[in-house]
Parts: structure tokens; C-alpha cells; sequence
């Protein structure tokens, strides 16, 4: 079921592959309908989907080099099931949206796309290692060609600048891979890459600070973290509107999907000690992303400095590592996709009809296209988090989750949403109201019923997400919490592993060893305070040693 | 009298088959009337697929022979369907590929079966001066291949040139040969690995100075930095399809010879050849891919990735053990059938007279030629190494060989390697795709041959990156065959 639902968009492909390419109609309704048997798929996953079920769901496995201990095996839980929604959700969106804008090699556009789909769900359900490195890279390249064929002036240089940043990430990452499994064959004999097994392995801390290294810089390039995200705003502005919806509802998920995935569970020792950086960056990513949207001319780059903003949010909230931050940072995640891919879409629309983005070629569209800016002002306001849409939902449980672990971050994140208020609200100013000067812009059409059907169902989420989170955050919540209690505990026992070990050679050596135990109290003191909010076991646990090791 | 030693016949019937195509290819040549010789290329192919099936046949002996001076086990056997898959899918491409150009002579054919013939004897040799003569065996046939265009000017320089380092460079194997056998007393391998323990101080010298040299002599052949000056020139000016040929079945012959003698032979020796091999590993990579980055001139483009991925081949010689060894072979395969693809490409966008063999020719091909296109753009993703095709899997095992054996230094050295290779690589993608561009491509169905090619190898390099398994086990098992 779960396969089925990953290769659907493959069928696409073999369908669209036997069609001529000159019925260039034919060719996007065709995509449009394969593009919505996997999200029809999905919807049945939901349905069945037990929300009181913390474990992977609809698992599969099969072997698949066996003498490597690599399987075909894949899995859904509450911390992938939606992303897969919002993944299969977009698809179709970002097709039919295609029908106005790629007049060109339509055929290869669709194919491209439907591969791009199976990649991305495929790592997304992967609970293998070295399958989840395969999608990984197999996503690279249909969005390298999306962007290199159909993007705008520079599209060969962005395109080459996001396919080389993110391979070196990743090829790091495929090292640290290797290295963990042989790692795993060296304690228990056999190499494995699942990640089950992976999970339970401990790795001396010294080799995971490297390990997670490798992991982190793979997929904060992806996210893009600050200050790895200057791939990014030139592949939003070269690709064209469907590459920049899918790259940021979709692509940049991957990466905070990998921290919370792989990187954070996989070397929680490593973890905890970078999390606090993490928090520091991610706090730095929102409040840059912000000031530097709001000095942008073009519009499509305004919306891909936003990314870095909301990107930081979702980050913030993972490093919180606690039940409702890292809720909040999946929340955010699929708002994320939802609200700055309608931003995409509406700068694409106008792109269409204008054929600039620069923000001072508009003024006054209010009049001309009504339709046009009432939706615009909904997708815009549900970035900024107004209350009752989407947004508010994501970064307010970001924030909650947050403020105990970092208060310093958090304040700073939470400037950071005051300064996304002024540059969503100012560009739309600039944009919607004042006098209408501009010739050009009065004759502009309103959106045709194509593109509210392209607008509607996302509208039409944002409210539902905004007004009524419950279904969601419920069928998040078991996989969440035993991913917190897991990544604690596993935190909690290593760190008094350390210190017993610590502590022996201290007594062996004297004072030599003071170094160390002195070293780890200090990083934790800012989390003791959180007691009742959700780090039960570590918070409790590092007082007793901290006590037990007066520096 | 001197006593003649037992032969035996069946287990040598893979070359003795190769052999007696090679010479009917040779002699047929007479009758063939006119231009069209294809006839010769079928001799050939129906030779090559016997040869191959009798090795299959023979997959289960392990047979020294010819006074132990050729093993048949399942490493020269290994090789032996290796060499016959790169020579057979070369004929085949060079039946198009013949049409396009001047040469007119039939000993072509033969040529490549005979250079076939000697990479045969040096991957089955186990004895340095049989090593030695299926080297020249096969560069002999080499150097005429790469002149074989007489008209050509490119193609003369590449020949001379060729030919003159390749002696130079066969006089230092030699020599190697010669110090190894003064430390040793022998040029057997098994009794070279027999004395090692048992060598004195000086012996230890002399041993040592000939193992550098056999390193000179079979870097030559594997186009390894520092001796990889030749092959640029080499690959530009000769012929295409035997271009492909060097690339492909002449580095994995050399390799062959190279992991028998180093991995097997040396493996325990105490001087510290894989710390040499190290450094040739990481220069090779990494001045093969940097220079292939300023490359204008596809064939050149691809000598330098070609001596790039002879730098990866290194790193499975230098982690060594069963999984180096294992990630070696199935990493020449892999690696025959990307390399073969895409230069069928280049073959397939030259036109009679007019070669299109600069990048800049390719601009916008791949819309005007979809299945060129989606053949070249499986073929440069893989030699880059994404999955999931087969440069990705073989680069796999190769970088966890490494990592197992403890050399994360070179898989992280080796993985950074491949991130440069990507912008030469994406270079050609960016011009079929995304440029603009007028050059004329020939339909592909025009050309049978050339497209049976293609269609082989884009198969090969997506089934066996999907399903590795099998052929990697064979690999291993064929490594294993050394002990």
C-alpha cells in the first residue's frame, strides 16, 4: 500500500512517456489526473492511518543487498504521515498551476515532476539508511533539471550552485553513513543500515560529534540554516513557479525532516551538545531572513528570505526537544509548505501577466485584481501568523516549546515575527495598495478559474489548519512523545555512561580527568529550570550528576 | 630434451577460441569485398560470445597450467567475461562507428580481438613474463588501433605518442620484473609469495625497487597520476570506439594484472606499497577531475574522468581485503558499461567529416535527440555517482571497503572528488539540455549497431545500480578465487 502509494507518480510517468509530445493538453491533463492517484492514496493512509500507534505504520520490508544489510524498507509514522500528505497534496497543485506557466517542453516538465514525487515521498518513508540516501539524491536530480530548463536568466548557475551544495553535504553524509554502519559491524558483527537497529547502537562520543557533524552540514544545507542558505535564493528566483513551490513546500523539508529523523535520534550524545548551536543559528536565521526580506526589490526573493526566516522557527522548535517544540516544528513544517508555496504561486501568477517582479513595477492592484488580492492577503497574513490561520498554530507551540529550553532564542525568534509582520504587510502595501500609476497594471485580468482552483484548496487548508489543529497535532502526538522520551532517555544514559567513565579514569589519574564532567554540567544548566515542562528525565538526571560532580 | 609440460586444453579454450577468431578475422578480411565490413564485426562478436560462454562453462575449475604459468579460476574467468562484454559492445559500436570514418581496412577487427586476446592472458597470468606478454600482446594491437586512421593527423600523434611512452613505460615493468626476480629467484607469483618471508636485508632492497617500478609500470597502463601525461592526447586523437576500448578493457586489464600481483602476491609483503598506492589513489582523483573540469573537447573531457575513476579503483587496491578486492571488480564492470554508453554517445552525435566532439557542439541535443539525451544523462549521472545506478553502487562498495579498513581519510578525500566530478559532468547535461544549440544528430534507429550498444549499456547501468547484489557476489567470489 505504502509502495503503491511512493511509485504512483511512476505510472504517470509511463503514461506521459507514450504520449506524443506536441498534445501539450492532453499531456497536462494527463499529469494532472496521475498526479492525483498518489494524493488519493495518501488520503486512504490517513484514513487507516492508528493515531494511537507511536511505531512506523504500513511498514514494508524487503531485502535488498543483503550482504550489505540494506533492505527495502519504508514506514510511515505521526512525524512523516503528513509531510507525505502535504507532499502528494502539492503535487497536483503545482501541475495545474503548471498548465498557465510552462508552455514549453510540457511533457518533460510533467515527467520531471511526477519523478520529483516519488523521490521525495520515498525519502520520507524510508526507514532504511542507505534507501533514504537514494531518494535523497534521486530528488537532486529532476529539480536540477527543473530549474536548469525552465527557470529564468541565471538558471544554469543556480541550478549547478543547489546540485553542488547539496552534494557536498550529502556526500559527506554518505560517508558518515558507511561509517555508522561499520561501526554497528564492529559491535554486534553485521552490518545493518537499518534504522531500527541503528537507533539502539551507542557510538563513543567522539565519533559522533563527527558523525552528526557530517549529518547536520548535509542537512542544514538543505534546510538551509543560516548561514548555509545562499543556494537558495537563487534557486527560488531562477526556478520556475512549480520548482520553487515544490523546492520550498517540499524540498526544504527534507532537511529539518533529517535532523529530526536521522541526525538528532541517530547520535543523541552529539545532539545534545549541538543543540544549543543549533537553537543559536536558528534564532540568527529568523531574525536575518527577516531583515534581509524586507530590503528586497524583487518579490520572489522576498519570498525565499522568508523561507530562511520560517525555516529557523521549525529549527528553533526541534532543538527544543521537547513534546510541544517539536510538535510545533512538524506543524510549522507543513505550514511552511502550504503558506509560502501560495506565496510562490501568487508571485508566479503575476509574474505571468507582467512579466517583472519587481515590487515598485505595482501599486494599486487592489483594483484591478480583486480576487487576486483578497487571496493573496490570506496567504500572506497566514505566513506573518495571524491568529486563526495556520501560522500563529506552528509558532506558537515553537515558541511555547522553546522559551523554557533557550529564552534567549526564543525572544529573539519571537522579534523575528514582529519583523515578518512588517515586511509581509509592507510588501503587500506596496503591492496591493496606493494609487494605481502604472499603465501596464490596469489592464491586468483577475485570476481565471483555473487559478482559484489552484488557490482554493489551499485556502482552504490554511483555515482548517489555523482554526481546528486538533486532528493533526492528535495523530502527531505518540510519535512525538516516544521520539522525546527516546532521544532523552538515550541523552540521559549516555551522559551518565560518560561520566561513570569520567569519573573512573578521574580516579585513576587524579585530577586529570577534571576537565571533563566540569565541561558537561555547564552546557545543561539553562535546561534544569525546565523541570515541569517536558524534559522530565534529563533535566532531573543531569542535577543529580552535576551534583554528584561539584566542578 | 626438454621436457614439454601438460596442457590443459579445455580450461585454456576461452583464449584459444579468442585466438582462432582473431586469426579468421584476419584471414576473412580477404574476401570481404567493398567498403562494408561489418561481416568482420560478426566474426568477432560470435568469437567473443563463445569465448564467453566457455568461461561460464569453466566457472567452477581452478586449473594452473602451461607449466603454472596461466590460472584458470574464477578471477581470470572474472575478467575474462569482463573483457569480452567491453570488446564485444566496442565492435558493435564500431560497426556504425566505421562508417562515419576514413578507415577502410579490415584488420581493425582483428586488431581489437587480439588486443582482447592479451588482456585475457594478462588477467589469467600468474607468471611476470606472462604478465609482461599479454601486456604487449594487447598494447601492440593497441598502438596500431590508435593510428588506424591514417589520414588523420590526430590520430598519427596519438599513435607515436602512445606507442613511445608505452615502450618507455613496459622497459621500467621490465625492469621491475627483472629486480624481482633477482630478490627472488623467480618470476612465478606463487613462488615469489612463497619467499617473501625468507628474503634478506639486501634482497628486501631489491624487492623493494622492483616493486616501485612494477608500480611505474602498471600506473602507466591504468593512466595514473603521475604517468598519465600520454592519455589525453591518446584518447583525443584515436579513434573513438577505440578510444572506448582503451578507457574501458585496456585499464581493467592492467588493473587485473596490478590486484593479482599487489593484492595477492604482495599482499603481506612488510615495505608499505599501499601507503605509494594512497597517494597515487588521491592524485589520481583528484588531478584527473580537476583537469577534466577545463576540458573543452569531450573525448579529453572523458580521458580525464577516466583517469579520475582509475584514482577510485585505487582506493579499493589500497583498502585491500576481501571487500577492497570485491568492490574493485564489480567497480570495473560498472564501470566498462558507463564509460562504453557514453562514448557510443559521442559516436552517436558525430556526423562523416564532422566529428562534433566539442562540448560546445552538444547544446541542445538532448531536446532534439530524446533518447541520446536520456542515455547521456544516465550515463554522466552515473560516472558522477547518483543513484541509484551503478557508478553510485560501485563507488559504494568501494568508499566502504575503505571506511571498513580504516581509511575514512581517502573516503572522504574520494567522496569530495566526486562533488567536482559533478560539475563536468552536469557541464554536459547543461549543454544538452539547456542551451541552445544547431548541431544535426542522426536518428538513432539509423544506426542499429550504435544503438544496440546503447540500449545495452543504459540497461546494464540501471539494472545493475538497482539490483547489485548478484553481480557483487560473483565479484567476490572471483576475488576470492586469488587465495
Amino acid at each position: 500500500m505504502l509502495s503503491f502509494t511512493v511509485f504512483a507518480p511512476l505510472l504517470g510517468v509511463l503514461f506521459l512517456m507514450l504520449m506524443p509530445k506536441e498534445q501539450a493538453s492532453a499531456l497536462r491533463r494527463g499529469a494532472f489526473v496521475f498526479s492525483l492517484l498518489p494524493f488519493a492514496l495518501s488520503l486512504v493512509l490517513l484514513a487507516r492511518f492508528d493515531a494511537g500507534n507511536p511505531g512506523m505504520q504500513f511498514a514494508e520490508r524487503a531485502p535488498w543487498i543483503p550482504a550489505f544489510g540494506i533492505s527495502y524498507s519504508i514506514g510511515v509514522d505521526g512525524m512523516s504521515l503528513f509531510l507525505v500528505l502535504l507532499t502528494t497534496f502539492l503535487m497536483p497543485i503545482v501541475i495545474l498551476a503548471g498548465w498557465g506557466d510552462i508552455h514549453a517542453r510540457v511533457k518533460e516538465y510533467m515527467v520531471l515532476m511526477l519523478l520529483l514525487e516519488t523521490a521525495m515521498l520515498g525519502a520520507f518513508v524510508a526507514t532504511d539508511l542507505f534507501l533514504f540516501y537514494v531518494f535523497w539524491e534521486a530528488m537532486l536530480v529532476p529539480m536540477y533539471f527543473i530549474i536548469g530548463v525552465w527557470g529564468g536568466e541565471r538558471r544554469i548557475y543556480a541550478a549547478l550552485k543547489m546540485v553542488l551544495y547539496t552534494m557536498a553535504g550529502s556526500l559527506l553524509m554518505l560517508v558518515a553513513i558507511l561509517a555508522l554502519a561499520w561501526t554497528h559491524s564492529q559491535q554486534h558483527g553485521q552490518l545493518t543500515f537499518d534504522l531500527q537497529r541503528l537507533y539502539e547502537l551507542s557510538v563513543p562520543l567522539h565519533i559522533q560529534r563527527w558523525l552528526f557533524a557530517a549529518f547536520a552540514l548535509a542537512f542544514a544545507i538543505k534546510v538551509p540554516m543560516f548561514p548555509l542558505h545562499t543556494w537558495l535564493p537563487d534557486a527560488h528566483t531562477e526556478a520556475p513557479t512549480g520548482g520553487s513551490v515544490i523546492l520550498a513546500g517540499v524540498l526544504l523539508k527534507m532537511g529539518t525532516y533529517g535532523f529530526l529523523r536521522y541526525a538528532i535520534p541517530l547520535f543523541p550524545l552529539a545532539a545534545h551538545e549541538a543543540l544549543p548551536i543549533i537553537a543559536a543559528l536558528a534564532a540568527a536565521g529568523i531574525v536575518y531572513g527577516a531583515l534581509v526580506s524586507m530590503v528586497q526589490p524583487d518579490l520572489k526573493r522576498l519570498v525565499a528570505y522568508s523561507s530562511v526566516s520560517h525555516l529557523g522557527f521549525v529549527m528553533l522548535g526541534m532543538a527544543a526537544l521537547n513534546t510541544q517544540g517539536v510538535q510545533g516544528s512538524i506543524y510549522q513544517m507543513l505550514n511552511h509548505g502550504l503558506s509560502t508555496g501560495a506565496l510562490f504561486l501568487a508571485v508566479g501568477m503575476i509574474y505571468d501577466r507582467r512579466h517583472t517582479r519587481l515590487i515598485k513595477e505595482f501599486g494599486g492592484l487592489w483594483a484591478p485584481l480583486p480576487v487576486y488580492a483578497a487571496i493573496f492577503m490570506v496567504v500572506m497574513l497566514s505566513s506573518a501568523g495571524l491568529p486563526g490561520l495556520n501560522g500563529f498554530v506552528g509558532e506558537f507551540l515553537i515558541l511555547l516549546g522553546a522559551f523554557g529550553v533557550y529564552p534567549t532564542a526564543t525572544v529573539v525568534a519571537v522579534s523575528g515575527i514582529v519583523l515578518g509582520a512588517v515586511y509581509l504587510l509592507w510588501m503587500y502595501q506596496r503591492v496591493m495598495f496606493g494609487p494605481l500609476e502604472n499603465a501596464a497594471n490596469r489592464v491586468l485580468p483577475d485570476l481565471s478559474r483555473r487559478e482559484i482552483a489552484v488557490f482554493a484548496p489551499i485556502v482552504v487548508m490554511l483555515f482548517v489548519m489555523g482554526m481546528y489543529p486538533q486532528p493533526f497535532l492528535s495523530r502527531m502526538e505518540p510519535s512525538v512523545q516516544a521520539y522525546v522520551s527516546r532521544v532523552q532517555q538515550r541523552m540521559a544514559a549516555g551522559e551518565k555512561h560518560l561520566q561513570l567513565s569520567a569519573r573512573a579514569s578521574e580516579s585513576r589519574a587524579g585530577r586529570a580527568g577534571q576537565a571533563g564532567p566540569d565541561a558537561q554540567c555547564a552546557p545543561r544548566q539553562s535546561r534544569q529550570s525546565l523541570g515541569t515542562s517536558g524534559r522530565p528525565c534529563t533535566s532531573q538526571l543531569s542535577t543529580v550528576d552535576c551534583r554528584l560532580h561539584p566542578s | 630434451m626438454i621436457a614439454f609440460p601438460d596442457i590443459a586444453w579445455t580450461a585454456l579454450l576461452p583464449a584459444l577460441i579468442l585466438t582462432a577468431t582473431a586469426i579468421l578475422a584476419l584471414v576473412a578480411d580477404l574476401w570481404m569485398e567493398g567498403p562494408d565490413r561489418e561481416g568482420l564485426g560478426w566474426i568477432g562478436l560470435v568469437g567473443l560470445a563463445a569465448t564467453a560462454i566457455t568461461a561460464l562453462a569453466l566457472w567452477n575449475t581452478r586449473v594452473s597450467t602451461l607449466a603454472d604459468t596461466i590460472a584458470v579460476d574464477r578471477y581470470g574467468l572474472f575478467f575474462t567475461l569482463l573483457f569480452c562484454v567491453a570488446s564485444g559492445l566496442t565492435l558493435l559500436m564500431s560497426m556504425s562507428y566505421l562508417e562515419l570514418t576514413e578507415i577502410k581496412t579490415g584488420d581493425y577487427y582483428a586488431l581489437v580481438l587480439f588486443s582482447t586476446l592479451g588482456m585475457v592472458l594478462m588477467a589469467s597470468a600468474t607468471d611476470l613474463i606472462v604478465i609482461f606478454l599479454g601486456l604487449e600482446v594487447m598494447s601492440v594491437a593497441a598502438y596500431a588501433l590508435a593510428g588506424i586512421a591514417r589520414g588523420e593527423t590526430r590520430s598519427n600523434e596519438a599513435a607515436l605518442k602512445y606507442f613511445l611512452l608505452g615502450a618507455f613505460a613496459t622497459g621500467f615493468l621490465l625492469f621491475g620484473v627483472a629486480l624481482v626476480y633477482g630478490a627472488t629467484g623467480s618470476t612465478a607469483l606463487p613462488v615469489i609469495a612463497q619467499r617473501l618471508a625468507q628474503l634478506g636485508a639486501e634482497q628486501r632492497v631489491l624487492l623493494t625497487a622492483g616493486i616501485a617500478l612494477l608500480i611505474v609500470g602498471f600506473g602507466f597502463k591504468i593512466a595514473a597520476v603521475p604517468f598519465h601525461v600520454w592519455a589525453p592526447d591518446v584518447y583525443e586523437g584515436s579513434p573513438t570506439a577505440v578510444t572506448a576500448l582503451m578507457a574501458v578493457g585496456i585499464k581493467a586489464a592492467a588493473f587485473a594484472a596490478f590486484a593479482r600481483v599487489f593484492m595477492h602476491t604482495f599482499e603481506l609483503f612488510a615495505v608499505d606499497w599501499r601507503s605509494v598506492l594512497w597517494v597515487l589513489s588521491v592524485l589520481t582523483m583528484t588531478v584527473g577531475n580537476v583537469t577534466a573540469l577545463l576540458q573543452r573537447n569531450i573525448k579529453r573531457m572523458l580521458a580525464y574522468s577516466s583517469i579520475a575513476h582509475a584514482g577510485y579503483v585505487l582506493v579499493g587496491m589500497v583498502a585491500g581485503g576481501e571487500a577492497g578486492g570485491s568492490a574493485l571488480l564489480f567497480y570495473l564492470i560498472g564501470y566498462a558499461f558507463m564509460t562504453l554508453g557514453a562514448f557510443a554517445v559521442v559516436i552517436a552525435l558525430g556526423r562523416r567529416g564532422q566529428p562534433n566532439e566539442l562540448l560546445d557542439d552538444y547544446a541542445g541535443v538532448g531536446f532534439r535527440s530524446p533518447f541520446l539525451g536520456v542515455a547521456m544523462i544516465i550515463f554522466m549521472l552515473s560516472l558522477a555517482g547518483f543513484p541509484p545506478l551503478v557508478g553510485f553502487m560501485g563507488k559504494f562498495y568501494l568508499f566502504s571497503a575503505a571506511v571498513q579498513s580504516g581509511y575514512v581519510g581517502l573516503a572522504i578525500i574520494g567522496v569530495l572528488n566526486s562533488l567536482v566530478s559533478v560539475y563536468y559532468y552536469a557541464g554536459v547535461l547543461v549543454r544538452m539540455y539547456m542551451v541552445e544549440g544547431t548541431t544535426e544528430v542522426a536518428a538513432p534507429s539509423s544506426r542499429p549497431y550504435l544503438f544496440a550498444t546503447l540500449l545495452l549499456t543504459v540497461t546494464a547501468t540501471v539494472a545493475l545500480g538497482l539490483f547489485p547484489s548478484s553481480l557483487f557476489e560473483v565479484a567476490r567470489q572471483s576475488f576470492l578465487a586469488l587465495g
